[in-house]
C-alpha cells in the first residue's frame, strides 16, 4: 500500500460532541496502516490534550489518557496552534507531556508536541495529501 | 479523477448529507470515479431504514440507496460509530441477538481501515460536515 502523508486536525473541545473521540479512534485504527501521520490542535480542539481531566461529574469515559499512548502507535508528530492556546489563557505546561521513543536512538524520549503559530501550520498543511478534520 | 466521500453528519440535522449526495451525484456526471463513500459519525445514520420523512420532503437514505444501487457505489457504514447509534446489518444484528436489522439497501458495514483505504487509493478524499 502506498505511504501518504495524512494529517488529522481536531477542533472540538473534548466533550461536548462525539468529534474528539471518534477522531482519535481513526487515529488509532488507521496507525496500522503505517501511513506518514500527524495530528493537529486547532481552536477549542487544544483542550483535548489538557491534563488533569475529570469526567465524573458528567458520566461520560475521561478518554484523554489515551493520547499518551499515541507514541507507543508511531503516531509522533503533534502539531499544537500557538495562537489557540493563548487566546485561551493556556500554556504548553497546560497539556499533558506526549513523547515518544526513539527506536534510532537507543529508544531515547522524544517530546511528539510541536508547538507552531498559525502561519507555521498552514506551511504543514500545505505539505499533507489527505486531511481529515474533526 | 478517483473520489472517496467522507460523511460526518447524518440526515436533516445538517445539510452536509444532502451536499455530498449531490456532489457525489455530480462527480459520477462529470465521468469521475467513486472509489467509495464512507459513513462516520452521525452520518451513519444515513443509512437507517425506518426513516419516514413527510411526503413532501426528500427521503435522503432512500436517494443514496438509489444512488448506491444505479452506480453500484461502495458505500460503508463505520462499525464501531454504527454500534453506538444502533444501526446494524443482518449479521450484526443476528450477531448481537436482535430481532431486526435497520440497514437500507445499497450500504454495508465495515471498519475504519475502509476510510483510511479509501484516502490512500483515491486522487481526492472530500470530508462534509463536522
Amino acid at each position: 500500500m502506498a505511504v501518504k502523508k495524512f494529517m488529522y486536525v481536531n477542533r472540538k473541545a473534548p466533550y461536548g460532541t462525539v468529534y474528539a473521540l471518534e477522531s482519535l479512534e481513526v487515529v488509532l485504527i488507521g496507525a496500522a496502516f503505517d501511513q506518514d501521520v500527524s495530528l493537529a490542535f486547532i481552536g477549542d480542539g487544544v483542550y483535548e490534550l489538557t491534563k488533569g481531566q475529570n469526567t465524573e461529574a458528567i458520566g461520560q469515559k475521561n478518554f484523554s489518557p489515551t493520547y499518551a499512548a499515541l507514541g507507543d502507535y508511531d503516531v509522533t508528530k503533534i502539531y499544537v496552534e500557538k495562537e489557540s492556546l493563548e487566546e485561551r489563557g493556556l500554556t504548553l505546561d497546560d497539556l499533558q507531556h506526549l513523547i515518544w521513543e526513539d527506536e534510532d536512538d537507543d529508544w531515547a524520549e522524544r517530546d511528539s508536541i510541536r508547538l507552531v503559530s498559525r502561519a507555521e501550520l498552514a506551511d504543514v498543511m500545505a505539505e499533507q495529501e489527505i486531511i481529515l478534520s474533526f | 479523477m478517483k473520489i472517496s466521500i467522507q460523511v460526518n453528519e447524518g440526515p436533516y440535522q445538517h445539510q452536509s448529507s444532502d451536499t455530498a449526495y449531490q456532489f457525489t451525484k455530480a462527480a459520477i456526471a462529470a465521468g469521475h470515479e467513486i472509489f467509495r463513500v464512507f459513513f462516520y459519525h452521525d452520518g451513519v445514520n444515513n443509512a437507517t431504514k425506518l426513516a419516514v420523512p413527510p411526503q413532501d420532503d426528500r427521503h435522503i437514505p432512500k436517494l443514496w440507496s438509489e444512488l448506491a444501487t444505479e452506480n453500484n457505489l461502495d458505500m460503508v457504514v463505520c462499525i464501531a460509530a454504527a454500534q453506538r447509534r444502533g444501526m446494524m446489518d443482518v449479521d450484526e444484528a443476528k450477531r448481537q441477538g436482535f430481532e431486526d436489522n435497520n440497514l437500507i439497501e445499497g450500504f454495508r458495514i465495515s471498519g475504519l481501515g475502509q476510510l483510511i483505504e479509501a484516502g490512500v487509493e483515491s486522487d481526492r478524499l472530500v470530508v462534509f460536515g463536522a
